[in-house]
């Protein structure tokens, strides 16, 4: 193949021939939960405060494909609405949290010394708090808002992406072309840019498709704890919570939003598998 | 440097670390004093009640001094009093790290060797049978929520079939047959938040090893499979096995917080996830420090009985 014509398209081309028959399918699911949740508005059958009848826990019905809430409210629009909630918090925590570790884990291992040196103390000192602690800290001195949670899940796992952009980039800025990019008088800025990025680019998506699994988890977590998400407003966490009830009176209600972020977390794992097994890439060793 | 210099610099280090935390949980809890006394009084904060609950609580008092005051207090084991209701938190303390530690040691017992034995299990033969089906199933188990496992349970065990409670209140009057019943699902669902981070872990941790060349000589020499992993490979993966186990049963932590709160168990998590709903900053810093510290002591176990384990860590460095 003609190495000047070989554009992302063939790149695209080939990584879906590469594609084994389960990954597609969580790959698929993947895309088929963002595009629900970007047009959640278009796809609801109903709003997702709108209260259809009095009672509370409805089995399925041809007006409800999936029964009501506690409210009377309809739990597949519901589920609609939580699921373009937890992507989107996930996304912007995830987004938030690699801006931050990456530029700072490539920053500590571009200029090595008392820099290096202090980022990863002050960062280890950090990874001493269990993360569910810290937020609890944080949430219970500054309320819950989405503001407050964004921010404190995308702190605690900036720590974590610090760990890994900084160990990939370490092992990058040792090679012989940084040195020849050195000894040619590159600038630190030249060589991150130029050299570090594209080389730690695979196993730092790798990470991204980690993380944003991680953010999802531990949003709903809080959200179940009823100290992420505030109701009205609700994602699948909230939902869980709001509906357990439902399995005293045998209606499954509780157990769709709980099913879905473990779908949507489990084809973001297999597909991140798949990722670093194609590339052959590894991570560093950190949890 | 002899091996029980390396410890003392642990012990030091782990100490540094407590009291590092000690220092972010409280700042990060009285970083708005002004809020704990609008948080008592709520709707009804005058500016001279705002004073009155200042001066009783010495918010005035400059913030280090504040800070040593309530360190000491929390050593001597003064945890004050709660801001909702203004019971002892001491008291309420010790009933409910009973519940908490009977609940974790009950899942540790089970979930640790459990989780071993199965990480041992796919090492056996990668890419094997057993060992696809060991390490899909922890994959897809380790994009559970916390939560999942029990509530399907609690739906299967507790609605369906009636067998056990879904509810987990302890009454003084139980007797052992009563927490076990009580207990079973609780420690299940507990067990699966932790199970397949310590399988992944125990596998890659026992490859790890097997790839090493003293293991090439010693398959090479010809000794038996069975032999091989556990004369020669199990005796080497013991101190990473140990810093894995380790390492798991700090999810222990947002699991119990998790599993407590879905059971309505009357421990420790339940009471701090219940504290930071109602803002009860006291009670929060209590427990905060109590989670922490155990976090902290097990990451210091872990790094000592690893530095035991394998003399050669001490030559790293």
């Amino acid at each position: 193949m003609n190495i000047d014509n070989y554009t992302w398209r063939d790149e695209l081309r080939e990584a879906i021939s590469d594609l084994t028959p389960g990954t597609a399918l969580c790959v698929l699911f993947l895309v088929a939960v963002i595009v629900i949740g970007a047009l959640a508005p278009v796809i609801a059958p109903y709003g997702e405060g709108e209260i259809l009848t009095n009672n509370s826990f409805e089995p399925p019905s041809t007006m409800m494909w999936l029964g009501s809430d506690y409210l009377g409210r309809d739990v597949l629009s519901r589920l609609i609405y939580g699921v373009r909630i937890t992507l989107f918090l996930a996304l912007v925590i995830t987004f938030l949290s690699f801006l931050a570790g990456v530029s700072l884990g490539f920053l500590a291992a571009a200029f090595g010394g008392w820099v290096d040196n202090w980022i990863s103390r002050l960062n280890d000192a950090m990874l001493s708090f269990p993360a569910l602690m810290l937020a609890l800290i944080v949430i219970n001195s500054l309320g819950s808002s989405l503001v407050v949670l964004v921010f404190t899940v995308a702190f605690i796992d900036m720590t974590r992406v610090f760990r890994v952009a900084r160990a990939l980039a370490v092992n990058v800025m040792v090679m012989d072309y940084v040195e020849a990019a050195v000894v040619r008088g590159e600038g630190k800025a030249w060589i991150v840019w130029h050299e570090v990025l594209p080389n730690v680019l695979t196993p730092l998506a790798a990470e991204f498709g980690i993380r944003f699994t991680y953010a999802i988890l531990f949003v709903s977590a809080l959200s179940f704890l009823g100290l992420g998400v505030q109701p009205p407003q609700s994602d699948l966490g909230v939902m869980v919570k709001e509906n357990l009830q439902a399995i005293l009176y045998g209606e499954y209600t509780t157990l769709y939003p709980a099913i879905g972020i473990a779908l949507i977390a489990i084809s973001m794992n297999v597909f991140v598998d798949w990722l670093l097994q194609r590339s052959s890439a590894e991570l560093p060793d950190e949890i | 440097m002899s091996l029980l210099e390396i410890l003392g610099k642990r012990l030091i280090l782990g100490a540094a670390t407590l009291l590092f935390v000690s220092v972010l949980v409280f700042l990060g809890t009285e970083i708005l004093p002004g809020d704990v006394a609008h948080a008592i009084l709520g709707q009804g904060a005058t500016p001279e009640l705002v004073q009155q609950i200042r001066e009783r609580l010495g918010l005035n008092e400059p913030l280090h001094m504040r800070y040593l005051v309530w360190l000491g207090n929390f050593l001597s084991g003064d945890f004050g009093t709660s801001l909702a209701n203004g019971a002892d938190i001491g008291t309420e303390i010790a009933r409910r790290s009973k519940n908490t530690i009977i609940l974790a040691s009950c899942t540790a017992v089970i979930a640790v060797p459990l989780s071993v034995l199965l990480g041992l299990a796919a090492a056996v033969k990668p890419g094997g049978m057993v060992d696809r089906a060991i390490s899909s199933t922890s994959l897809a188990l380790i994009s559970f929520p916390d939560f999942l496992v029990a509530v399907v349970l609690v739906t299967v065990f507790a609605v369906e079939l009636r067998w056990l409670p879904a509810i987990a209140s302890i009454r003084p009057s139980y007797d052992l047959l009563d927490w076990i019943r009580v207990l079973i699902l609780p420690v299940t669902g507990l067990t699966f938040t932790i199970l397949a981070h310590m399988v992944r872990m125990t596998r890659s941790a026992v490859l790890n090893v097997l790839a090493s060349p003293a293991i090439e000589m010693a398959l090479l020499k010809g000794v038996p499979r069975r032999r091989l992993l556990l004369r020669h490979a199990l005796p080497n993966a013991l101190g990473p096995i140990i810093n894995v186990v380790a390492l798991n049963l700090a999810y222990l932590i947002s699991g119990v917080v998790v599993i407590e709160t879905l059971f309505n168990f009357p421990g420790l998590g339940r009471y701090m996830v219940e504290a930071v709903t109602n803002r009860d900053v006291p009670i929060v810093q209590t427990c905060a420090m109590i989670f922490c510290s155990f976090y902290v002591l097990l990451n210091m176990t872990a790094d000592i009985l690893s530095i035991v384990a394998n003399p050669r860590v001490r030559y790293k460095k």
